[in-house]
């Protein structure tokens, strides 16, 4: 495929401020809670207090006496309401397991913040007071919390399935050629590192509203959701509604980073609600609710070894994950880590691979996709073993790095997981971050300070990354038993105005697509970009697409996009040329004007010919009248993404804390379309990644209790802990699509943890740490400062 | 509870169950959806707005408290002549994505940056500590209070 080196008419990229900001500055975006639905019932869901308990009555009398409360729902009354369980769209093997997963739970609770009833009142304070009245009866069982207890089966959670594995997923190309190389090799690293399970956090909790029309049998679903055409699919199956009697609204969204991608109880239970009741049926999440109704991120355990020579160049990467799947399984819960599986060897040039996963269910939260969704777990593991791997050799980070990364002329590069990695160029992102963050000086400064016997230890991290994103190509999630497709639709319409109508199956929920789109468009067809208008998140206005999440918008849904465009260029050439009496393969549209190549005067303004188009009167002999075209886009590979990341803690050994005092960022996600939106994405990202290295984690009792639930303990970074990062970026084209861009919603986040983590430990290293759990929180690094002592310092 | 206070310029008269957090009373009953909700333990800040000039977290606050006070809300700011110069900085800045905890953030860099006229970048980021953001990584939340401040 020809890639356009600069596709530009002069508006990609620039640094476009975004039209989406004066709605939400001004609080006219409308997002789900604000939704005005007259006569609407409001939900409340009451939750279970056990990890894992027997359900043996609920007694709804008192809650049915509250004023206000119109009916009160058991997992028993509405088992017959829905036609199916939740979904899970991937079942990664054909022998995986899966528990029935009902929106109410029936007989027992399998996790704190299950469903066991739900209230239905007139108002929103109503449906508390009424769930306050609900009295539940449980019979607690032994609790399965850690991924180790759950592997050894003491317990079973779900009787049916006689086991608490889920699945087992190799992939090891060459079983014989690893075990040699292992067996072979001067150096044999072996790591394991725990992920903490995260809590996604976006500013606004989820909510659903169901609105009936119960005479035309027409159902419209409100969902805070990254995925309305996904969901409006697996809704219509789940609760039983004709999929062309299903409409599905994505509001303005208020972050999604991966948790508002799958199909939750509380859309289906909306949803059979509304048709009990035959009126609006609505539910808002409240944040504590959130912290155990809405899934959570990570949650794996990761032994990596690495097989090197007596130089550090890698021969054999092999990975073995334990991973948490929660209770049940989430619409793409199992295949988390499989978004990973491909990736442990990082961008390092290595013949030989082996990966293995072991999930397992505990009586802990779902977990599924959050920002990155396996790949921050992949390069975690392999940028922090590299860093054992530089101490082993004698080398620095940088140059165990340098010495292994693929090499430039090697691309497209034969991965050793069965991937071809599209392009990349991996040193100068790696050199240029360096300069950034100093290098040099900084580690000169930190000699200084540890042979001065200083308090304060200053510590370097680096974290080069590889990803793959743009989900996906169709055919290869047919390979990895994917429930679905990896395409993406767009259909551009020149309205007779000559303003331009854009309908995209992408969901944007932060990420700026109305304005790189219409950026997109504006650039190929000369108009200004605020005459293009793009339309999304409305099933009945966009009724395909396959929505946001996997850094897949741009790359997928921004080359139909374009290509819709080229399309809609060729006939309004057509209508141009039956216009000038020329010939349209001798025209060209420049700013907006079509002219006959060499022929000065001879052209005709865009606008004339969408005017033209729309009247009809006049066109080529079988041109049908308007000018539109829809494409729907199949990426024919992943894109590739990479970069190098370097961040520079500071560390007080009374206190522990840790502070990240520099941080240098240098990323290439190929073309930019709009060179500040990716900024954001960087900046958020690499934010939420140190999240994770230093203060998150969802934490959990024996007994399954989350002892994090509200913003208080959960402990989302702030501007305070925070500080300005330092940016750059190379560009290597893909050339898997023609604008030969990339993805860069998730590249920080997957970077960051890893740098920092390898910037904690480097800080403490001359103190005898060798290794850091996550979050590296004060008590964390004071207990590895006493342990590396002998318990005396 | 019959209460009366001013929204935005206006003055508003209402009756209210006692418990009413005033947060809801602006959302649910005076349709002021700009105001959102990002937690139930007063920790994030989206539902921030001013009381008798002062930033509050109306989500704190029962509504009856808020009797006889001037409120503006984020609503209020904008008018026939364009956005507030902070709602303008935040757009220029690229300080918002998701949009959800912006409204908050921008009444509180309104009441920080009037109370503390002369603040450095460390300043603004303590004086944001209660209001938080998922999206920017807050590098250009707080350029653009600075960008106001000047």
């Amino acid at each position: 495929m020809t890639v356009t080196d600069n596709p530009t008419g002069g508006i990609i990229g620039q640094a476009r401020l975004r039209k989406e900001d004066p709605a939400l500055l001004t609080g006219e975006a409308k997002f789900m809670d604000d939704l005005v639905l007259p006569g609407a019932l409001w939900v409340h869901c009451v939750r279970s207090p056990h990890a894992h308990a027997t359900i043996d009555n609920i007694d709804t009398s008192a809650a049915l006496a509250t004023e206000g409360v119109e009916a009160v729902y058991t997992g028993a009354d509405l088992a017959e309401d829905w036609a199916g369980p939740l979904p899970c769209a991937w079942p990664v093997t054909e022998d995986m397991k899966s528990p029935e997963y009902w929106p109410v739970a029936q007989g027992k609770a399998c996790h704190v913040g299950d469903i066991v009833a739900v209230v239905v009142a007139s108002s929103r304070y109503a449906s508390v007071d009424g769930a306050e009245g609900v009295v539940v009866d449980y019979s607690t069982l032994p609790a399965v919390i850690s991924i180790e207890d759950a592997e050894s089966d003491q317990v079973v959670i779900h009787e049916a399935l006689g086991t608490n594995v889920s699945y087992e997923w190799p992939l090891i190309p060459n079983p014989e050629g690893v075990e040699a190389a292992f067996a072979e090799a001067a150096h044999h690293i072996t790591e394991t590192y725990v992920h903490q399970r995260l809590i996604p956090a976006p500013m606004e909790p989820r909510g659903v509203a169901a609105v009936p029309s119960p005479h035309n049998g027409d159902m419209t679903l409100y969902s805070s959701t990254q995925i309305p055409h996904i969901l409006k699919v697996m809704a219509a199956l789940t609760a039983g509604i004709p999929e062309h009697k299903m409409r599905v609204i994505a509001p303005a969204v208020g972050g999604g980073f991966g948790c508002k991608l799958g199909v939750y109880a509380e859309e289906i239970i909306c949803l059979a609600l509304a048709l009990r009741h035959g009126v609006p049926v609505r539910w808002t999440e409240g944040r504590t609710e959130a912290a155990t109704a809405t899934i959570q991120g990570r949650a794996q355990r990761q032994t990596i070894e690495l097989a090197a020579d007596e130089n550090g160049k890698l021969l054999a990467v092999r990975a073995t994950l334990l991973a948490d799947m929660g209770a049940y399984l989430q619409l793409i819960t199992p295949g988390v880590p499989l978004l990973g599986a491909f990736l442990f060897h990082g961008l390092y040039d290595v013949p030989l691979y082996s990966f293995t996963c072991k999930s397992v269910f505990t009586n802990l939260t779902p977990t599924e996709a959050y920002r990155g969704a396996g790949r921050p777990e992949a390069t975690y593991a392999i940028e922090r073993a590299m860093d054992v791997l530089a101490l082993a050799i004698g080398v620095g980070p940088d140059e165990i790095r340098s010495l292994n990364f693929i090499p430039t002329e090697k691309f497209p590069y034969d991965s050793p997981a069965g991937l071809v990695f599209d392009s990349g160029d991996y040193q100068p992102a790696l050199d240029r971050a360096k300069e950034l963050i100093n290098w040099d000086a900084r580690r000169a400064e930190q000699a200084e300070r540890q042979a001065a016997g200083a308090k304060t230890h200053l510590g370097l991290g680096i974290s080069t990354y590889v990803e793959m994103c743009g989900l996906a190509p169709s055919r290869v999630l047919a390979s990895l038993n994917y429930g679905a497709g990896g395409w993406e639709s767009a259909t551009v319409r020149i309205l007779p105005t000559c303003k331009i109508q854009v309908v995209t199956g992408a969901t944007p929920h932060g990420q700026g697509h109305e304005t790189a789109w219409s950026m997109i468009v504006a650039d190929r067809l000369g108009v200004d970009p605020d005459d293009v208008e793009v339309l999304h998140s409305d099933t009945a206005i966009s009724p395909l697409g396959l929505d946001t999440y996997g850094s897949r918008s741009l790359s997928v849904g921004g080359t139909a996009i374009w290509m819709a465009t080229e399309r809609v260029v060729e006939k309004a050439s057509q209508i141009a040329a039956h216009m000038l009496e020329a010939n349209a393969e001798d025209l060209e549209l420049a700013n907006g004007v079509f002219n006959v190549k060499g022929t000065p005067g001879a052209e005709v303004p865009l606008a004339e010919v969408a005017f033209a188009a729309f009247t009809a009167h006049d066109l080529p002999e079988g041109l049908e009248p308007n000018l539109q075209a829809e494409v729907t886009w199949d990426p024919p590979n992943f894109t590739f993404p990479f970069g190098a990341h370097i961040a520079l803690v500071e560390i007080d050994e009374e206190t522990g804390e840790v502070e990240v005092i520099d941080y240098a960022a240098v990323d290439d996600c190929g073309n930019q379309i709009n060179p500040m939106i990716v900024e954001g994405q960087v900046h958020g990202g690499i934010v939420q990644g140190i999240g994770q290295a230093l203060w998150e984690e969802a934490i959990y009792d024996e007994d399954g209790q989350c002892r994090s639930t509200n913003l208080g303990d959960y402990l989302v970074p702030s501007a305070a802990e925070t500080i300005d990062m330092k940016l750059d970026h190379t560009v290597t084209p893909s050339p898997t699509n023609p604008l030969g861009v990339k993805g860069i919603g998730e590249a920080g986040t997957i970077a960051s943890t890893p740098a920092v983590m390898n910037a904690v430990v480097d800080a403490l290293r001359h103190l005898g740490v060798t290794e850091m759990a996550m979050p590296a929180s004060p008590m964390r690094v004071r207990r590895s400062i006493e342990n590396a002592q002998g318990g005396a310092a | 509870m019959e209460i009366s206070l001013t929204v935005n310029g206006d003055t508003q008269s209402a009756d209210v169950e006692p418990r009413t957090l005033l947060v809801h009373f602006l959302r649910d009953q005076l349709g002021l959806t700009g105001t959102n909700i990002g937690c139930d333990t007063s920790s994030c800040g989206a539902c921030t707005i001013l009381v008798d000039g002062q930033s509050a977290k109306s989500c704190n606050l029962l509504a009856v408290q808020a009797d006889g006070a001037e409120i503006t809300t984020i609503e209020g700011l904008a008018g026939a002549d364009g956005l507030h110069p902070m709602q303008q900085a935040f757009h220029e800045s690229h300080a918002l994505q998701c949009g959800y905890c912006t409204p908050g953030m921008v009444m509180a860099s309104i009441s920080l940056v009037e109370e503390y006229p002369n603040l450095d970048a460390d300043g603004v980021r303590e004086g944001l500590e209660g209001n938080l953001c998922r999206c920017t990584g807050y590098q250009n939340i707080v350029k653009a209070v600075l960008s106001v401040k000047k």
